[in-house]
């Protein structure tokens, strides 16, 4: 228990004594939400697998795609 | 919008993307050795000052790397949605790199870099560098998987086409990880990162040298950016040759486009510099070049390692030599249809039950296999790629690959003599060359990407059957979105870099 502690105060402290790491903090936390919120949300569905449920009427969708 | 608009936006969405993240990629890979380089001789030493230098590139450094974070994330994206064919069809080999580049990226980043930039006073001086070592080593290793997934694609090996998964599945793992394409991609890749960390420390520290500030933070820095931005320069040539000696075997379009050479010849000389007659014609009689300078028998010897060999020419892959045995592109567009009509025969005998004949198409479609993406092409033409493009984007790296050899050797050379005070020419030559160094692996990735068009996978699938039949419009959006997005955190990451560059080594450094 004491070592999981240890590493937690590691972390806290680490971040408590952040200084040009807060404002990186800040851009990667908008960029994190821009990509993965927003993109991949509204912009960026996996075909494949909204399209179909299962892997066989995937295959056969891409072999329909790519000798039509 | 037709298909064809809807590829090229899905091809210029994808370029800028990486392109975007290959701005960032390389520092890391270049300053985190740089910087364990450095807390070395901290921790040998005991030097104070070398902690300061350390800590210093070390908050460059994570400036750098969480501005670049998850970037490469997007492109994933960008193949479930807009490449959807070709993930699928990729899927079972890119499943095993890609997997195991994210486990370890995520172990490393969580654990290392965290005592790397939270560990200054909390662990052991050999501890903190040997994290640091470590995030040197797993960042780069991270970069191995993707040039492994990269490298099959421009020679791909150790697998086979299923025909009724749609996939091609990997037969072998250690053909696709020691793939000699991917091996000499990964080590030419990496040693431009090291140059392109090296580039910037000097860079930044002719910089100081310039304003006449922190002098010997400076001056030392320099004695460690330049060594190993020499070294690593010299490495990249012997690299780029290995990677030139791949393609000419495995991608002759990509290497008579990147020398503009039309009519192959046996004792082929290399283009130094030179321009491209534009109205060159494949076929034709006119001259490849307005005017040039050529290093004879180079290209035969670097492509084949023997000056008598033949280089086929862009006239001899299209068109075919008889005498000297190659293939008009017009018998493999036969063949790949072959291939593509056994394919359809073999769903059809399927899903019919009809065994033998299914039997029949599926040695008919081995038969014809390799050939399989020719099918798809509609003239002989097709097969090279802009030729514009690669030949001058190759042309630039080279040359200016050769610049980055020389500033180093002059650098260290005046360090080393200790002459190196109010050399204001050179420290400004310096300065340029960092944006010199991000052009460099840019058109670097010009070569490798565009030279292998019109293949996303050589010989197997054209880049235009890769993609997804989607709505062109939301692709344009997105990628005015992405352009939007990375120009804001590219200023971003310039505004907080030249911030902390200006504080100076003397001011607290601490992540």
């Amino acid at each position: 228990m004491n070592i999981f502690r240890k590493i937690a105060h590691f972390y806290i402290d680490g971040f408590q004594n952040m200084r040009v790491g807060k404002e990186l903090w800040v851009l990667i936390m908008i960029k994190l939400f821009i990509i993965f919120v927003i993109l991949k949300l509204f912009f960026f569905p996996n075909i494949l697998y909204t399209k179909f449920s299962n892997d066989n009427d995937r295959a056969n969708y891409v072999i329909e795609n790519i000798t039509k | 919008m037709d298909h064809g608009t809807l590829v090229e936006l899905s091809r210029a969405q994808f370029a800028l993307t990486a392109m975007y993240h290959w701005l960032f990629v390389p520092l890391t890979l270049g300053l985190s050795f740089i910087i364990a380089i450095m807390e070395s001789i901290y921790v040998k030493t005991g030097d104070e000052a070398w902690k300061k230098i350390t800590k210093f590139w070390m908050t460059l450094f994570a400036i750098n790397f969480a501005i670049g974070l998850a970037t490469g994330i997007i492109m994933e994206f960008e193949f479930g949605t807009n490449w959807s064919n070709y993930s699928w069809i990729v899927g079972d080999i890119f499943g095993a790199p890609l997997a195991i580049e994210g486990i370890m990226a995520f172990f490393m980043e969580s654990t290392f870099f965290a005592v790397m930039f939270f560990g200054w006073d909390k662990v052991s001086k050999k501890m903190h560098l040997l994290s640091t070592w470590l995030v040197a080593i797993g960042s780069n290793l991270s970069a191995l998987w993707i040039l492994v997934a990269n490298g099959w694609m421009q020679h791909p090996v150790g697998m086979r086409f299923n025909l009724d998964s749609a996939r091609f599945e990997m037969r072998n793992f250690f053909d696709v990880l020691f793939n000699p394409n991917a091996i000499s991609k990964f080590l030419h890749t990496i040693a431009s990162g090291y140059v392109m960390g090296s580039l910037f420390v000097v860079g930044i520290s002719c910089w100081f040298l310039l304003k006449k500030r922190d002098v010997l933070f400076a001056k030392r820095s320099i004695i460690v950016g330049a060594s190993f931005g020499l070294l690593a320069s010299i490495f990249l040539i012997f690299t780029g040759d290995e990677s030139a000696y791949q393609v000419a075997q495995s991608q002759p379009t990509k290497l008579a486009a990147m020398e503009g050479l039309y009519k192959g010849e046996s004792r082929a000389g290399i283009i130094a510099i030179g321009q491209l007659n534009s109205n060159k014609k494949i076929g034709d009689d006119q001259e490849e070049f307005i005017w040039s300078i050529k290093i004879p028998y180079a290209l035969s010897f670097l492509g084949f390692r023997n000056i008598d060999s033949f280089v086929p020419g862009i006239d001899d892959l299209v068109l075919g030599n008889k005498k000297l045995g190659i293939e008009p592109a017009q018998n493999k567009i036969d063949k790949g249809r072959e291939a593509i009509g056994a394919l359809l025969d073999y769903k059809q005998a399927k899903k019919t039950g009809d065994i033998q004949k299914s039997t029949v198409a599926l040695k008919k479609f081995r038969e014809y296999e390799k050939f399989f993406g020719y099918g798809y092409l509609k003239n002989p033409k097709d097969i090279i790629p802009p030729i514009g493009l690669t030949f001058y984007s190759f042309h630039i790296m080279v040359g200016l690959g050769t610049w980055f050899v020389a500033l180093f050797f002059i650098v260290l050379y005046l360090s080393m003599i200790g002459k190196l005070d109010d050399k204001k020419t050179l420290y400004f030559a310096a300065i340029f060359s960092i944006p010199l160094g991000y052009l460099a692996g840019e058109v670097g990735w010009i070569v490798a990407e565009v030279g292998r068009q019109p293949w996303a996978i050589q010989d197997m699938l054209p880049t235009f059957i890769s993609s997804s039949n989607i709505n062109s419009t939301s692709v344009a959006i997105t990628l005015g979105l992405f352009a939007f997005v990375f120009t804001a955190l590219m200023i971003a990451e310039i505004k907080i870099m030249l911030k902390q560059i200006k504080i100076g080594p003397e001011g607290e450094h601490h992540v």
